[in-house]
């Protein structure tokens, strides 16, 4: 056991003065790692703060019920009533006086309002349905419009959270391209610690071949590099952690002004530390991956 | 200790190294294996320390059939051989102490335990005070006992050298020679291929001559 501990922290030690001895290789190929693991990473927290906007809109579902123009009180009392059997106390009615009223307050549209010969909005509900859950959503609002639509005068509904579910569809297609950009990338990853280790065992092949004629097993020969591939990852990570953060602190004030006009509050959310580990434990496995089947091809060429 | 019985050795190319050759080393035997350039000496060498494969007949070392053994055993079974190359095969890349290092850190010693050891290695050759220098800063003949030294580091059962003094004057050629006797002498297994038949009429070794891959 000791004497285990002993060989790996040799070999982890080779490995690190490997690395130390060719800074400028070693500062290449971390930025190579570090640049393929930025990519995958930072368009999962832009996708992941958008997915959060998009479930904080989510919320407010709402149903905008509009009338036909020549609905009489009557028939606009009607469907009061049944808004009022379907969702009690969750609807709302804004009479087409108001809703022009309002328009009229809008900047720039007094004069457009005011040059219209008469009011071309219709009287209108805007319905919540009751504590749906976000999930079930979609499908039980669509049964409430196909329902409303039936209902007479009503010229027209509108589901409001119809973009809710537009932008879910595209996040979810962004995170699919995510991941086959990912995947890209980890084999790019891959393939770069391979190219390194086989120059390192070349680099080293007197030793090796030495090694060998004394009695060293494939394993011992093989686990400095298993360690450089390792390391060489790993620390390629922590690089793309150190990256993405920098590229978050330099878009977080644009992205804040950019939310302001909206009269949005946003803002990407930052690396967590479980993050991070992640991003170094991917790198190291990645990297080990590669070191393991450079050593093992490239070890064949000395028998 | 180690038993051949028909070794054969045919290169890719058709050059037949080795024919038919069979002996016998028992342990603590010192044994020199002569015979003009290109006889044979060096692939018997091989054979025998089991860096190369006989193309026929077989080898026991230590009552262990080594053609029946899986490859991955084969590293084990090295460690029972100190060997001394023709071309010494030291690693430039490090100090002389890192040389002698090396057959350590396989087995997988704890580094001060082979630190010590190591030392007492090279001051067995008379290196000690060198310890800290890199190999190419040696003679010809310090190259070759340090070589002598991290083949004995391990405390190996043989001892296996292929032409030590090729390139040596005579004052450092029995030098290494003295070393090899001192370590037969403890019990130690040698076996020396050399054409030098200076050394050979000094230690009286059992001889072993080849000619042409055969054994006379």
């Amino acid at each position: 056991m000791n004497s285990w501990l002993a060989q790996h922290q040799a070999a982890c030690g080779r490995a690190v003065r490997r690395l130390l001895a060719a800074p400028l290789n070693t500062l290449l190929s971390l930025l190579v790692i570090g640049i393929a693991l930025t990519i995958p990473a930072f368009g999962y927290l832009v996708l992941d703060s958008l997915r959060q906007l998009g479930h904080g809109a989510a919320g407010a579902q709402q149903v905008s019920v509009f009338m036909q123009l020549d609905a009489s009180r009557k028939e606009v009392a009607e469907i009061e009533a049944r808004l009022q059997a379907v969702a009690p106390a969750r609807w709302r009615f804004v009479p087409r006086d108001e809703a022009l009223a309002r328009l009229k307050g809008n900047e720039g549209m007094v004069e457009i309002v005011a040059s219209l010969p008469r009011n071309p909005l219709p009287d209108a509900f805007v319905v919540e349905p009751p504590s749906l859950a976000p999930d079930a959503a979609p499908e039980a609002l669509e049964v409430l419009k196909k329902e409303i639509s039936g209902w007479p005068k009503v010229e027209h509904v509108q589901l409001d959270s119809a973009w809710v579910r537009r932008f879910d569809a595209f996040i979810r297609i962004g995170r699919l391209a995510l991941g086959m950009l990912a995947a890209v990338f980890a084999a790019g990853l891959i393939a770069v610690t391979f190219n390194t280790i086989r120059l390192q065992v070349l680099g080293h092949a007197a030793e090796i071949e030495v090694a060998r004629m004394i009695g060293a097993t494939d394993t011992f020969i093989s686990r400095p590099f298993h360690y450089f591939g390792a390391l060489q990852g790993a620390a390629g990570g922590l690089l793309a952690a150190l990256l993405v953060a920098l590229g978050l602190a330099l878009l977080a004030g644009p992205v804040g002004e950019l939310a302001a006009l909206y009269g949005a509050q946003f803002a990407l959310r930052t690396l967590g530390l479980a993050e991070v580990a992640a991003l170094v434990g991917c790198g190291g496995l990645l990297g080990w991956l590669g070191g393991q089947l450079s050593v093992r091809l490239s070890l064949r060429q000395f028998d | 200790m180690i038993v051949a019985s028909n070794l054969t050795k045919r290169y890719p190319g058709g050059l037949q190294a080795l024919h038919d050759v069979s002996f016998e080393i028992s342990a603590g035997e010192m044994v020199c294996v002569t015979g003009h350039s290109g006889a044979g000496k060096t692939t018997l060498i091989k054979l025998v320390s089991t860096i190369e494969p006989p193309t026929a007949g077989s080898l026991l070392v230590n009552g262990q059939n080594l053609a029946a053994l899986r490859r991955s055993a084969l590293p084990f079974v090295r460690r029972n051989f100190g060997l001394i190359f023709q071309d010494q095969k030291l690693l430039f890349d490090r100090s002389a102490l890192e040389n002698v290092l090396l057959p350590l850190e396989i087995v997988g010693l704890p580094y001060r335990e082979a630190v010590r050891r190591a030392q007492a290695a090279l001051d067995k050759v008379g290196l000690l005070e060198r310890a800290k220098a890199n190999p190419v800063a040696l003679s010809g003949g310090e190259q070759q006992r340090l070589a002598i030294a991290r083949a004995v580091v391990n405390r190996p059962a043989v001892l296996v050298a292929d032409e030590p003094t090729g390139n040596l004057d005579t004052e450092s050629a029995e030098q290494i020679f003295a070393i090899f006797e001192s370590f037969h002498q403890v019990g130690v297994t040698v076996v020396i291929a050399t054409h030098d038949l200076g050394c050979i009429r000094r230690f009286e070794p059992r001889v072993l001559r080849l000619d042409h891959g055969r054994l006379l």
